[in-house]
Formats: C-alpha cells, structure tokens, sequence
C-alpha cells in the first residue's frame, strides 16, 4: 500500500461523496458528472487493487490482518458498480444520492484498509 | 414472495422502497456488509479475544441483512419483520453502547455497537431511529400501525 495514493484515494471518494449528495438534493438525476466522480473513486480502486497485490512481492507487506484488508478491498470494489447500475435502472435523484452513500463509504473502507496496512496498536 | 396481500387500496402505499427511503435502505445494506463481513473476520482470526462480543456483532450484522430484506419487501409481514429487527437495533446499540463502557474487556472497542457505534461513525446509532420515523411515516394503514 503506498501511503499517499491511499490519503489522496480518500480525498477523492469524500469530494465525490460530497459532490453527489449535494447534488442529489439539488434535485438532479444521476448524469455524467456524477456518474464519472463515483466511475473515477472505482479507477482508484483497481489502482489500489492492483498496487495491494504487487505491493507484498516488492517488501510492502501488511502489518495488520491481510484477511481483514481484502475482505474491506473486495467488498469496496464491489460497491460503485452496484451504485452505478442502480443509479442506470432508478433515474431519479435519491440515485444520484445513493451515489454520494457509496462514495463515502469507499473513504471510510480505504481510511480503515490504510490503518489496517500501516498502524497497529498491539 | 409473499402470499398476502397489503391491506391498502394503494397497491403503492405499502411500500418502504420509494424515495429517500432508498436511501436508508442503501445503507442498512452497507452496514449490514460491513458488520458481517467483518464479525466473520474477527471470529476466524480472534474469536477467543472476546467470544460474547463477536457472536453478538455476528448476530448483528444478520438482523441488518434482514432489516434491509424487510424494508425492500412489500406486506405487512415484511413491515412487522422490519419494526422488530430495527428495534432490536436501537436496544442492541444501547445496551452494548453502555456495557461497553462499563466492561471494556467483554466488550472491544472494533464491534457494530461499541461505544454507541463510535467505530462505524455513530451510523448505527442514528440509523435505527431515522429506520423507524420512515416506517412510521409509510406505515401499511392505520390498522397495522
């Protein structure tokens, strides 16, 4: 896990998160820009992907549980597609919202992947 | 699924899945994600460290996948399932919000409900209440309620 993709990663999925729930209740359907905010937090994470499975084979292995790490990375992967394909099928802006939700729950999972990899209490 | 209908004229009426219910519904299914898959962890990497408090997070993260089944799914059954699991939410979060202040030891810090939901944003705390308003507000009919 390279620590600065992982603060900037979490950056984004807040400003994205943001950004579709304020306009969500502004009332706006999913479309293009909220789509391609909560498409961009998923590009991160295949980066993020991609760098966890390298990462252990350069010396940059996991101080904490790497069962818990992927199991947070699997699950967080899974999650804007879904939100996405939902905000295709239900056009109105609660999914626009739903795509906020999503975004910030993504900041959430990475901050704990990124405690879970570097800071160990015991 | 379910061979009774809803008592309401309105074949909408009876439904928790509109609006910024959606919401809500999307995420109890976070939760109900994030409290299960990691309850499994912490029962296969450290169950003994604190039995009682995985079990309980694990039997937690189950009543969220079913309050959120309950809340997608129409009848009045379904409605019933959703007030009971929800309640037992909000008792589950209090109660184990308060013990584990009182006993740190039986209850860890890194469970659904500890400190109120502390680790998880204080979301399991509001949630049931916000859960239990929009239920209130699409109740069936005045009969069911």
């Amino acid at each position: 896990m390279i620590e600065w993709f992982t603060l900037a990663q979490v950056g984004v999925a807040v400003a994205a998160g943001l950004f579709c729930v304020v306009m969500g209740l502004a009332g706006r359907n999913p479309n293009d820009f909220t789509m391609g905010a909560t498409a961009l937090v998923e590009l991160l994470l295949v980066i993020q992907l991609v760098v966890a499975i390298v990462a252990p084979a350069l010396g940059n292995e996991p101080s904490g549980s790497a069962l818990e790490f992927w199991v947070y990375l699997v699950s967080a992967v899974v999650l804007p597609p879904l939100a996405v394909f939902w905000g295709l099928i239900e056009r109105t802006r609660w999914s626009t919202v739903i795509l906020g939700v999503a975004c910030f729950a993504i900041a959430v999972m990475v901050y704990r992947m990124g405690q879970i990899w570097t800071v160990q209490l015991a | 699924m379910s061979e009774q209908t809803p008592p309401t004229t309105s074949r909408d009426q009876s439904s928790r899945a509109v609006g910024v219910g959606r919401v809500l519904i999307v995420i109890y299914a976070i939760l109900a994600l994030g409290a299960t898959a990691r309850s499994v962890v912490q029962i296969l990497t450290k169950f003994d460290a604190a039995p009682v408090a995985y079990l309980l997070s694990a039997l937690s993260g189950v009543v969220y996948i079913l309050a959120t089944i309950a809340l997608v799914k129409r009848g009045t059954p379904w409605y019933r399932i959703a007030w009971v699991t929800i309640a037992f939410e909000l008792l589950g979060v209090l109660t184990v919000g308060t013990l584990s202040i009182v006993d740190p030891v039986l209850f860890p810090s890194d469970t659904v409900w500890s400190y109120f939901g502390r680790g998880y944003v204080f979301i399991p705390l509001v949630l049931p209440i916000l859960g239990m308003i929009w239920l209130y507000v699409r109740r069936p009919a005045k009969v069911a309620a």
